[in-house]
């Protein structure tokens, strides 16, 4: 309520001397940006542990038999590669990065609503993140159940399941309070005159994750714990030896992990949408239907699981029921890469590297939703269940998808969030490296899968081999790829040329502060009256 | 105040709603001792129904809120009606 | 004091905090949702045992604390009409009820399952495991479900001691109680959640 008139001096948000010094200045910092930097280097780092763990499987698989590791080991290793990737890496990975960063500035706000809560959920992911590395170093040995927890082997094998699972518990427990802070972020603190239909379509995706996020990670939470009583107190729920109905554990923990599945996914979309319009310098097709959709995919997302689980027994009611509606989420999805392609049209397109990022993810995203509709109709998953198809099909989704998404925001906006430009040159580079690993590595599967490669068997027969060979080898490449790109970013954060504060001429309000953003974003509020993707 | 939005409601309206709860329970308790067969599940969700939404509105103060916020609520327990309905869709055939 | 006012004002949104509380609600309502769902699938199956296990509860109890629960829930919405219209002394005595009510619900509840445990009922029990599968999910999903909704009264007594204290010294009052408000809203939640648990625990015909 101050009334003084004198410009507030420009302190960026890195530089900003708050209460606390040093490195107390960022574990105690409510700042949404410094939350979000806090969460981008936690997960980077779980990301190299399960890209060093998937390298190793990759080393196991070069030659049939024993390679690197005995059968026991390859299990943990899997298990542990997919609890780090799925809770602790695209789960949280562009809302609380990205999200955290970007959201309050493009809907025109200080903060988030409850910068404490956000503080702790902070908190609560790195508690749950060393739950997780716990769970591998207690003496009973690593979880060897996959990242699925299936019953009833969970509920009997002797390895750290409890661990593992009350860290899964957690990790949720601080991806709810997330979504619930974007939430009321979102209704309560948009800039003055912004409508829901004028926000940008980050926000909007961010709006349907945090649905997601606030009532789907619940029932995990409670199938977890449930399985926590039984290992812990002989409850029969899951284990038959007990009464229990191992496919009702199958049923709740889809119920979950279905629609977590677009939790990594909505915002993937909803940063692409951000980027296609800026370097095409062009209004994006179709506003309301891109934004709709990522409501239509929440919900119709939320009705889908049973197409995970058409080979475990379901009625035959339910398998059709479940592979019609997962018909139907395919639909918005699709609406939105129609939109962004047409987009592109007759467009003045820069080609910067967020935009090849952006042709990447729309490419690889493409082969996974298709090679997804192959597994969403009854007759042929049957065929490819359990299989390295299923394999290739979800990292197509979730790395080609999710992760490319990833790398295309961190070279969006990375100008912003430092202030320094990286070597556009080297940046095209590694991203073309990235591409041809990323392929050789996972489109092999594909084939081997309809052959009849089971996932999750460290051993295979002869037939296999060229196929697994050349999926290593991309493996590598890829990694040298990412290596590459991790290089170009910390030295550019580090000594890179100073970046103006609208490097790509975007029209969202992100690009309409300095670089990097003062602590409280806006000196004064921005009234805001029209679209945000506004190109003359 | 501005912040305050919160509607007041009269003790005499709380004890009207706490009596109509009671009698809801006596009714309940009572429709068990008859065998009504498979109904008596139905009567007890029914009144359960009921008694959940005079909290709602009235205690929780709903009635009073946003149309936003009672859409909200109402979706939560349309998506769980869903997905119990869906999951049943696998258990009532098997 | 007018000063300090303007600057509690220019940072505070009850309406935000009152969504966050909602939301967090429905995070709860999901919670227990997902223990309705493991009832309902286990009660279609297993109808006869679950009717026959029920016997073993006391529907008096049971009615007792749901008597005790419904009062609580109406006391604490009076608290909150207290504070509105500036009334501290009754909203205390208001809050100070609804804990009464919520020790005794506890109490009960402790009578209850000491008395399970007394006949060698309980999780990990050689009786439990001499039960069929349909005696032995009832008991598994009642221990589960009451505790973890006793759970939740523990949670909620706590916020609203909270509350009491806050209301004492009036950190809460006529201009600011949306903390009594959100408490108050979590109190309803457990009693919501009861509401439904009774008639399907208790009252299996």
């Amino acid at each position: 309520m101050s009334n003084t008139t004198e410009k507030i001096e420009y302190v960026s948000y890195l530089d900003h001397q708050g209460k606390y010094k040093g490195i107390m200045s960022w574990l105690m910092a409510t700042d949404h940006k410094r939350i979000g930097l806090l969460y981008m280097y936690a997960i980077i780092t779980f990301f190299f542990i399960g890209v060093l763990l998937g390298l190793m499987m990759k080393l196991e698989l070069l030659a049939p038999g024993e390679t690197i590791m005995t059968a026991k080991m390859y299990n943990s290793v899997f298990t542990l590669h997919g609890i780090l990737m799925i809770f602790m890496v695209v789960i949280p990975g562009l809302s609380a990065v990205f999200g955290n960063f970007f959201l309050p500035i493009l809907i025109g706000a200080k903060d988030v609503a409850f910068p404490k809560l956000n503080r702790f959920s902070w908190w609560i992911f790195i508690v749950g993140s060393i739950m997780a590395v716990l769970s591998q170093l207690l003496k009973d040995g690593p979880p060897d159940t996959g990242w699925t927890f299936y019953a009833p082997y969970s509920t009997t094998t002797n390895s750290n399941v409890i661990m593992a699972t009350a860290a899964a518990f957690v990790l949720g427990f601080s991806s709810i309070l997330t979504g619930l802070n974007f939430i009321v972020t979102i209704h309560q603190m948009r800039a003055p005159g912004m409508k829901f239909f004028h926000m940008p379509l980050f926000p909007w995706a961010l709006y349907a994750t945090a649905w997601i996020q606030l009532l789907a990670t619940p029932v995990i939470g409670i199938t977890l714990l449930m399985l926590i009583a039984e290992r812990a107190f002989q409850i029969g729920f899951f284990d038959p030896a007990l009464g229990g109905d191992p496919l009702l554990f199958q049923h709740l923990f889809w119920i979950y992990s279905h629609p977590a599945v677009y939790v990594m996914m909505l915002p993937a979309m909803g940063v692409i949408t951000e980027i296609i319009p800026t370097f095409c310098q062009r209004q994006i097709y179709g506003y309301k239907a891109v934004a709709i959709s990522s409501l239509a995919i929440a919900a119709v997302g939320f009705l889908v699981w049973g197409h995970h689980m058409y080979t475990s027994g379901m009625s035959d009611q339910a398998r059709w029921f479940f592979s019609l509606l997962t018909f139907i989420v395919a639909v918005p999805s699709a609406i939105k890469v129609f939109n962004w392609i047409t987009t592109m049209y007759k467009g003045s397109i820069d080609v910067q590297p967020p935009f090849l990022y952006a042709l990447a993810f729309i490419f690889l995203f493409i082969i996974g939703g298709t090679t997804g509709l192959l597994l969403g109709s009854v007759a042929t998953n049957v065929q490819v269940h359990d299989t390295a198809f299923v394999v290739a099909h979800f990292h197509y989704i979730i790395f080609g998808g999710m992760g490319f998404a990833f790398f295309a925001a961190i070279h969006y906006w990375f100008p912003k969030m430092y202030g320094r430009m990286y070597d556009i040159k080297l940046a095209n580079i590694s991203l073309v490296i990235k591409f041809i690993g990323f392929n050789l590595l996972y489109f092999p599967q594909f084939i081997i899968g309809v052959q009849g490669m089971p996932r999750r068997y460290f051993d295979y027969p002869e037939q296999f081999q060229p196929a697994q060979v050349i999926s290593s080898v991309g493996g590598f490449i890829l990694a040298f790829g990412l290596f590459l790109m991790v290089y170009n970013l910390v030295k550019a954060a580090k000594s890179g040329a100073v970046a103006p504060a609208n490097p790509w001429k975007g029209s969202t309000l992100e690009w309409q502060i300095p670089s990097p953003p003062s602590l409280e974003n806006f000196d004064e509020a921005p009234i805001i009256k029209v679209n945000p993707y506004d190109y003359k | 105040m501005a912040n305050n939005t919160t509607h007041t409601i009269e003790y005499k309206t709380l004890v009207k709603i706490l009596l109509i709860l009671l009698f809801l329970t006596f009714i309940t308790i009572s429709v068990t001792s008859i065998h009504l067969g498979a109904l008596t599940v139905t009567v007890a969700l029914l009144i359960a129904g009921a008694k959940a939404y005079l909290v709602l509105s009235n205690f929780m103060h709903l009635k009073y809120e946003s149309l936003l916020l009672r859409i909200l609520v109402a979706m939560v327990f349309v998506l769980f009606a869903l997905i119990l309905v869906i999951t049943f869709i696998d258990y009532a055939f098997r | 004091m007018s000063e300090k006012t303007v600057h509690v004002d220019e940072h505070r949104d009850d309406e935000a905090s009152k969504l966050g509380m909602w939301l967090f609600i429905f995070t709860e309502l999901l919670l227990f949702g997902g223990l309705f769902l493991v009832y309902s699938v286990f009660r279609v199956q297993y109808h006869e045992a679950f009717h026959q296990s029920s016997l073993e509860l006391s529907v008096t109890l049971g009615a007792l604390n749901t008597v005790i629960l419904l009062i609580s829930s109406m006391t604490i919405a009076m608290a909150l009409t207290a504070m509105q219209k500036n009334d501290q002394k009754r909203a205390l005595i208001f809050i100070g009820i609804t804990l009464f009510c919520a020790a005794l619900f506890l109490f009960n509840k402790y009578f209850e399952w000491g008395a399970k445990f007394h006949h060698g009922l309980y999780p990990g029990s050689e009786l439990m495991a001499l039960l069929d599968r349909g005696h032995l999910l009832y008991f598994s999903l009642y221990f589960f479900m009451t505790g973890l909704h006793a759970l939740h009264i523990v949670i909620g007594m706590t916020l609203l001691i909270v509350c009491y204290f806050q209301v004492k010294n009036k950190k809460i009052n006529n201009k600011d109680y949306v903390l009594l408000e959100n408490g108050a809203l979590y109190w309803h939640l457990v009693d919501l959640i009861w509401i439904f648990l009774f008639p399907l625990m208790y009252l299996i015909s």
